[in-house]
């Protein structure tokens, strides 16, 4: 069944391209301190606005302050990937629990939770994400909570649609009549059963908590300067978009592989994992 | 075999509220289950047996179902008035159930051993070392082969077989003292099924669990129960020791359900005789007896009013006012 689920996977090329993509991104975040040519802090006024492959022992420039691009970007990248797996595991466990406990327990739990839901996606995102930035004072952790407690709506629609159709099975009336309780159910008997649909929406989760990040950052809420995150890196690079615009393009390209990986790699794992494919009883 | 009841059902009825009323699946049933024995509860599709079991583990969703009983007597205590906890911890441990589909009744994500294993621990209050060596035990014991593996696997890799013969290790893990069996075999070919209910025998003699079957096959009540129980319409019929009442059935339907067994005979009849006409549907009860429409013996009393159980002979009763062979 798991060699089944990886040549699937492997048979859908954008999937794959997306799998090396966040691998590579990953990594290079990790590694960050190891890969970097120069401190991504350190200002050198005298080399300002070097131009990529220059020669000049910066691979892709410098910025306006004379710091080395490429150590920004592979640092940023730390921030920014960081805040993204952050926000989705908010995410995911606020949404799960909250779409498991509307979908199995029912009745007027499921109606108040679910016209929470329903309340909460009135508001379109950046919205939420603003006025709580300005209340919350800015780092690292409180930026991916912000955005992980505005963005579970969807994951616990998905996560109360499973349950919904899983609690009619028979293993559950069957783990009832063995005297299981209800939070046994819920956690440890229809939980890995939604373990597919759950993961897909965790990778597409990072994606757009990767685009937040940046939104909030440019916007000037989020992580601030000296710290580097491709949000304000391209905050910083607007007012030499008509002169410099590699300062621009660099972490704005950056921001679009992630997102198309994680998206790429979360369409590849929807498709591997479905479970009209998977059943083999 | 002792004559004391071990579970002791009075007037129970399950109910669902329709729009423009209520809709009665139970009509006021009656039995007992006695230490030991196998009670057959024998009926066709929607004469409400299911919904019998599930009311008395208390499994079913109020609302939209309503029940309701004079009593339901399990050694001793009213389940009926049991607490929601108290009847999770029965559930299982003394009252277990096996459904009709192993192929989706157990979990596919647990393996086999952690399945068997939960209720042991669940009740019995064994560490997980212990609960796995009993479970190897119980595996051995319903007849699977290589214990170690099977534990390891997961249900998929099983044959439907296999999968009820774990299915009735979970249920009998604990010892119960009552076994509900919902159809155990239906979903099962000939042979298993054979195998299957002498399991069930053979478990019944060792552990001396009472055991409700239910089932719609008549040829499986000749083979397990000692007593049956008929049920038509949400109703309770005729109830009565296997041989007798198949021997001679007092009431029409049981008779008429009898008839149209197929035989292998050297002489082949005509046509198989059949039982005219359809169950009446849940909520369109006559006032009468429930099966006076299709009786070739109905008078106007069987329309008008209803026959209530009543003790017939040695250990038989019927709810009919002109038994046949009576």
């Amino acid at each position: 069944m798991r060699a089944g689920v990886w040549t699937r996977f492997t048979r859908h090329p954008l999937a794959v391209f997306g799998f090396a993509t966040v691998a590579i991104l990953c990594l290079a975040a990790l590694f960050a301190p190891f890969i970097a040519p120069h401190d991504p802090l350190l200002l050198d006024t005298s080399r300002r606005f070097v131009a990529p492959l220059a020669r000049d022992g910066f691979l892709l420039g410098t910025d306006e302050l004379g710091r080395d691009t490429l150590s920004r970007l592979l640092y940023g990248g730390r921030i920014s990937l960081t805040v993204g797996l952050v926000a989705m595991f908010t995410t995911v466990i606020t949404g799960a629990t909250i779409g498991l406990l509307a979908g199995y327990l029912g009745g007027l739990i499921d109606t108040l939770l679910m016209r929470f839901v329903d309340t909460m996606l009135c508001f379109p995102q950046i919205f939420l994400l603003l006025v709580i930035a300005a209340f919350v004072p800015p780092s690292l952790i409180s930026i991916a909570l912000i955005i992980g407690l505005t963005s579970w709506m969807e994951v616990s629609r998905i996560v109360r649609a499973e349950i919904l159709h899983l609690k009619e099975q028979d293993f559950v009336l069957a783990a009832r009549a063995l005297g299981a309780s209800r939070w046994r159910i819920m956690f440890q008997e229809l939980l890995p059963n939604i373990a597919a649909p759950l993961l897909v929406a965790a990778t597409l989760r990072v994606a757009s908590a990767v685009l937040a990040e940046s939104y909030i950052s440019y916007l000037g809420y989020g992580v601030q300067p000296p710290l580097a995150s491709w949000g304000n890196m391209l905050t910083n690079a607007q007012g030499y978009f008509d002169t410099v615009p590699w300062l621009a393009i660099l972490p704005g390209a950056m921001i679009t592989l992630t997102v198309m990986g994680f998206n790429f790699l979360g369409d590849g794992l929807r498709d591997a994992l479905d479970p009209r494919l998977r059943m083999d009883n | 075999m002792s004559t004391d009841a071990v579970l002791r059902v009075r007037n129970l009825s399950v109910g669902f509220r329709i729009p423009g009323g209520s809709m009665q699946a139970v009509d006021a049933i009656s039995f007992d289950l006695r230490h030991g024995e196998t009670l057959g509860l024998v009926g066709e599709s929607g004469s409400g047996k299911t919904l019998t079991s599930l009311a008395l583990l208390r499994l079913l969703e109020s609302p939209p179902a309503e029940f309701s009983a004079d009593h339901v007597t399990f050694e001793g205590r009213d389940l009926q008035s049991l607490p929601e906890a108290e009847m999770a911890d029965l559930r299982g441990a003394r009252l277990s159930m096996i459904f009709q589909e192993p192929m989706t009744s157990l979990n596919p994500l647990m393996s086999i051993g952690r399945q068997i294993d939960e209720p042991l621990v669940r009740h019995l209050g064994l560490n997980h070392r212990a609960a796995r060596h009993r479970t190897l035990e119980l595996l051995a014991r319903v007849g699977i082969p290589r214990p170690e593996a099977a534990a390891q696997s997961y249900p998929h890799q099983l044959s439907g077989g296999m999968r009820q013969r774990v299915m009735i290790a979970i249920a009998l893990a604990c010892r119960p003292a009552v076994l509900i069996a919902d159809e155990p075999t239906t979903a099962l070919d000939v042979t298993i099924q054979a195998q299957i209910l002498e399991l069930l025998r053979e478990l019944q003699d060792e552990l001396g669990t009472a055991i409700l079957l239910i089932t719609h096959d008549l040829a499986v009540i000749a083979e397990a129960a000692h007593r049956v129980a008929v049920m038509y319409a949400g109703r309770i019929v005729e109830t009565g020791p296997v041989a007798q009442l198949f021997r001679a059935p007092l009431h029409p339907y049981t008779e008429g359900l009898l008839r149209s067994i197929p035989r292998i005979a050297r002489i082949r009849e005509a046509e198989l005789p059949e039982i005219p006409g359809v169950v009446p549907a849940p909520g369109t009860l006559p006032p009468g007896c429930a099966f006076a429409a299709r009786c070739a013996f109905a008078a106007p009393k069987c329309i008008a009013e209803r026959p209530t159980l009543a003790p017939t002979g040695t250990d038989r009763e019927v709810a009919c006012w002109n038994p046949r062979n009576g």
